[in-house]
């Protein structure tokens, strides 16, 4: 690769930075991505960008591998201006990415994963060969070991991500780029993936590690540049910023991290689940012995790293899943794996649900938003009589939840692929809400929303607890849980492994939870 | 994604697409040496002008509309219904084994409905069949709707060979229905009314269909099982979600396609010929699934795109009596042009055409 040290643009550094990228523009229809990024990137250094989901990181990362071409600005790679218009340029340029999720072949090797794209001649056995030393080598430069012969699929997640990273450099990635990396990882397998990214520095690779965790950013890079609704807002050497500079730098606002005033009386119990057990087809347990009561008038957070059980278990709350183990009590009704429910009898019973996923579930993207504000109580009164459909009957209801909810554009005609993220979500919520549920579930409910959206959605939630709803939050925002809770339970390997009042505890405590180090007792 | 005005969407692209198939299939013809426009003109006037044509035509589409109606509603729910040929030949085999039972003494305006409804249960029923291994199994719907097919096919040729094989000729094929059970043609018609019209096979069915297109287009867009359906095609996972019960919606959407692929009997069983000969859906059943793509699966679309494909095999055969050189295959080619742009390469000019209009 080639290196220069003499055209340094900025002329700041000594030597040329591994990476620059200059005016990076990227418009998405009438979304601004990328407003003008600039970035540098020491070489031989761990480099973060931080910001809120929605900032711009992802966008970025994609237009520097190759996925789609920047409207407008310049990349330099070790000082010479580069053009990548496909993910194999940026492999040629010795860029490396690890995506969020795996691009691996679960049934296949180790090595035939390693392989994949490099397998040399037409007869597999030469590449097969030379694939294996060159995994020998990189195991013994980098440390990283994992078993070549082993079936992708049967091994575990900081494992697979560790496969990633060896296909990367197999391909001669002198830069790395690492998408939110540890969403999927345990906490101890994201300090042992910390390790191996120090060795990789320590060997010359320049890393760029996009989060938007605080806790990695301090734990393991050099410098940091913080993103916020697509424009580049602050670079800071690690070591020179605290948390809670880089948290108001996300937001673009001091953060109160005092818990607020809650004004939550809590009353009866509406919802109690007992000893809730799932297994997975593959007879792995998703979730063990899960407890938990839903009172009336009270937020109930449950927080925890994406992917330790927070998912199925709402899937089993909302009937989409069967219960297995256990039982689950609202009201006189008790299901079970013999008494199930399904999510018809489940809104019957008064339990409104605003899924994780708004694009797979919420909604149907294909469909109006009169039709989607009427998803899961179509067979109701607010589409018509008997059989029929009546689709202006549909609008006006549609319009008037507009109206009440803010959802803009208020056309309840368009296709609900045509709103904005936030306004997708506050349509969901919007139908959720509307029909006064005794429970409501929520998940992610800020995921993709921008910072507007967020403090409307908030402001749903507490006044659906002020009507007296009893209401189960899942968030991986710690943030969110924090500002909206009354208690909080947090799950880590399918287990919840503490649960306390909100007023007394702080997010330190809940962030030892979350990764599993510290257990605490109902208080 | 560009998003077009719907009338760039529905007009202008179905034209453009249209425009291309048929350019292709004239530079194909003018390598035969003949002339493209003479060609064109015969198949104008064989489909539309000529004497009787129309009636063809139209008999034609009548077929294709419930074959095309049939392959569309599978569609909504995402379900590849590939066995509109078996469906409909097993349809054929209800109306024929009603009409036979009852129709020497009940009156027609009795025996006709009972027909019609002995072809939508069957049809029905030999796409049920595959629905719930589908929905139930786990069987893909491609493959056994076209396993059905051949069994179809099968107990067919075994049956008009043997038991329903009318005796004393040589054919394969049933006994001729009694008058009383056959749907009126229109000529008759218009000549009761006093009107001159040209014989053809064109008849009652023809209104059967249209109003199977109002049938079908109210189920989807004014019914709640219609959203349902809808719903199942677009998401499984939001239906999931909403409590609609993903696999009872399987089964009845292709029960209710395989009812429409059976009327398709209708109008050659009670219509147009009469009587059940060997492989009588002669292709029609697979057609339809062409004239659904290009209608866009909406009745008001099928209904053109069905008579599009009507007056190209009628015009067809005219082309095939006229020229030399040119045979019937020549409009399997231009069919599968059009389904070749209308279908497969339907979007290839949306970017084209929404930067045209971007520009202007």
């Amino acid at each position: 690769m080639a290196v220069s040290s003499e055209n340094t643009s900025r002329g700041s550094s000594v030597t040329a930075p591994a990476l620059c990228l200059t005016g990076i523009t990227k418009r998405f229809g009438t979304v601004l991505a990328n407003d003008t990024v600039d970035l540098q990137v020491l070489p031989s250094s761990i480099h973060g960008i931080v910001g809120e989901n929605g900032a711009g990181k992802s966008t970025l990362v994609s237009i520097l591998y190759g996925f789609y071409p920047a409207d407008a600005g310049r990349i330099e790679i070790g000082g010479e201006q580069v053009a990548i218009r496909s993910s194999a340029d940026a492999i040629a340029n010795g860029i490396g990415m690890v995506h969020q999720h795996f691009m691996l072949v679960p049934s296949f090797t180790v090595l035939e994963n390693v392989m994949l794209g490099a397998e040399g001649g037409t007869l597999l056995q030469e590449g097969a060969r030379a694939t294996r030393e060159e995994l020998l080598r990189l195991e013994r430069a980098y440390g990283l070991e994992v078993d070549p012969d082993a079936l992708v699929g049967e091994l575990p997640v900081g494992l697979q991500q560790r496969v990633e990273i060896l296909k990367a450099l197999r391909r001669g990635a002198r830069i790395l780029i690492l998408d939110e990396p540890t969403g999927v990882l345990t906490p101890d397998e994201a300090d042992r993936l910390f390790d191996i990214l120090r060795g990789l520095r320590e060997q010359g690779v320049t890393i760029l590690l996009i989060t938007h965790k605080l806790r990695e950013i301090m734990a393991v890079t050099d410098r940091v540049s913080v993103m916020r609704q697509g424009k580049m807002v602050a670079h800071r050497d690690t070591s020179g910023t605290t948390r809670e500079e880089l948290a108001s730098l996300m937001v673009g606002r001091e953060i109160d991290f005092a818990p607020p005033p809650s004004s939550a009386k809590p009353g009866g119990v509406r919802l109690e689940a007992r000893d809730l057990t799932w297994r997975d087809a593959r007879g792995v347990s998703r979730l063990k012995n899960v407890s938990l009561t839903l009172k009336a008038g009270e937020i109930l957070g449950l927080a925890g790293i994406s992917g330790n059980g927070q998912s199925i278990l709402l899937d089993v709350l909302a009937g989409i899943s069967p219960v297995q183990e256990g039982e689950i009590r609202i009201g006189e009704r008790a299901i079970t794996a013999s008494f199930p429910f399904d999510p018809s009898e489940c809104r019957a019973l008064g339990v409104a649900h605003v899924p994780e996923d708004r694009h797979r579930r919420g909604l149907i993207l294909n469909f109006e938003a009169s039709e989607n504000a009427v998803l899961g109580y179509h067979e109701g009164q607010k589409t018509g009589k008997g059989r029929w459909l009546e689709p202006g009957r549909m609008r006006r209801f549609c319009n008037a939840l507009m109206e009440r909810f803010d959802v803009r554009p208020r056309q309840p005609r368009l296709r609900a692929a045509n709103f904005s993220g936030g306004n997708q979500q506050k349509l969901v919520m919007a139908r959720e809400i509307e029909p006064d549920p005794r429970i409501m579930l929520i998940g992610q409910p800020t995921r993709g929303v921008d910072i507007g959206g967020i403090a409307a959605i908030h402001e749903e939630i507490v006044a659906l607890r002020e009507k007296g709803c009893a209401i189960l939050l899942v968030s991986v925002e710690l943030d969110e849980i924090l500002a909206l809770s009354d208690r909080i339970a947090v799950m880590n390997a399918g287990e919840i492994v503490g649960e306390v009042a909100r007023a007394a505890t702080n997010a330190r405590e809940i962030g030892l939870m979350m990764a599993g180090i510290q257990q605490r007792a109902a208080a | 994604m560009t998003k077009l005005p719907a009338w760039a969407e529905f007009g202008v692209i179905p034209l453009i697409n249209l425009a291309l198939a048929f350019g292709i299939a004239g530079i194909v013809i003018a390598l035969l040496g003949e002339s493209p426009f003479a060609a064109m003109k015969v198949m104008i006037d064989g489909a539309f002008v000529g004497n009787g044509a129309l009636g063809y035509t139209l008999y034609y589409t009548t077929s294709l509309i419930f074959t095309g109606l049939a392959a569309a509603v599978a569609f909504q729910a995402k379900l590849f219904n590939i066995g509109g040929e078996g469906q409909a030949y097993i349809g054929g085999l209800g109306a024929l084994l009603i009409v036979l039972t009852v129709g020497s003494w009940l009156p027609g305006f009795l025996s006709i409905p009972l027909a019609i409804l002995g072809a939508a249960a069957f049809g029905a029923a030999w796409a049920f069949l595959p629905g719930w291994l589908q929905a139930y199994r786990g069987s893909h719907v491609v493959i056994t709707t076209i396993m059905f097919n051949f069994i179809a096919s099968g107990i067919m040729v075994a049956l008009l060979a043997g038991p329903l094989m009318r005796p004393g000729q040589p054919n394969p094929e049933s006994a001729l229905i009694p008058d009383s059970a056959r749907l009126p043609f229109i000529h008759d018609i218009a000549h009761t009314l006093g009107l001159q019209a040209t014989r053809s096979p064109l008849n009652l069915a023809f209104l059967l269909a249209l109003f199977a297109c109002l049938v079908v287009w109210v189920l989807i867009w004014r019914t709640r099982w219609g959203y349902a359906l809808r719903a199942v095609g677009e998401s499984e996972d939001a239906a999931v979600y909403a409590g609609i019960k993903v696999r009872p919606m399987i089964v009845s959407a292709m029960a209710l396609s395989g009812a429409l692929a059976g009327l398709m009997a209708i109008n050659v069983i009670l219509g147009g010929q009469g009587k059940v000969t060997l492989n009588f859906p002669a292709g029609f059943g697979v057609t339809g699934i062409a004239v659904a793509l290009m209608g866009r699966s909406h009745p008001l679309g099928i209904l053109l795109a069905a008579l599009l494909f009507g007056a190209l095999v009628q015009g067809g055969t005219e082309l095939d009596f006229e020229f030399q050189t040119i045979t019937r295959e020549m409009v399997l080619l231009i069919q599968g042009l059009i389904i070749l742009f209308s279908g497969a390469l339907s979007l290839m000019f949306v970017p084209v055409l929404s930067r045209f209009l971007g520009r202007h």
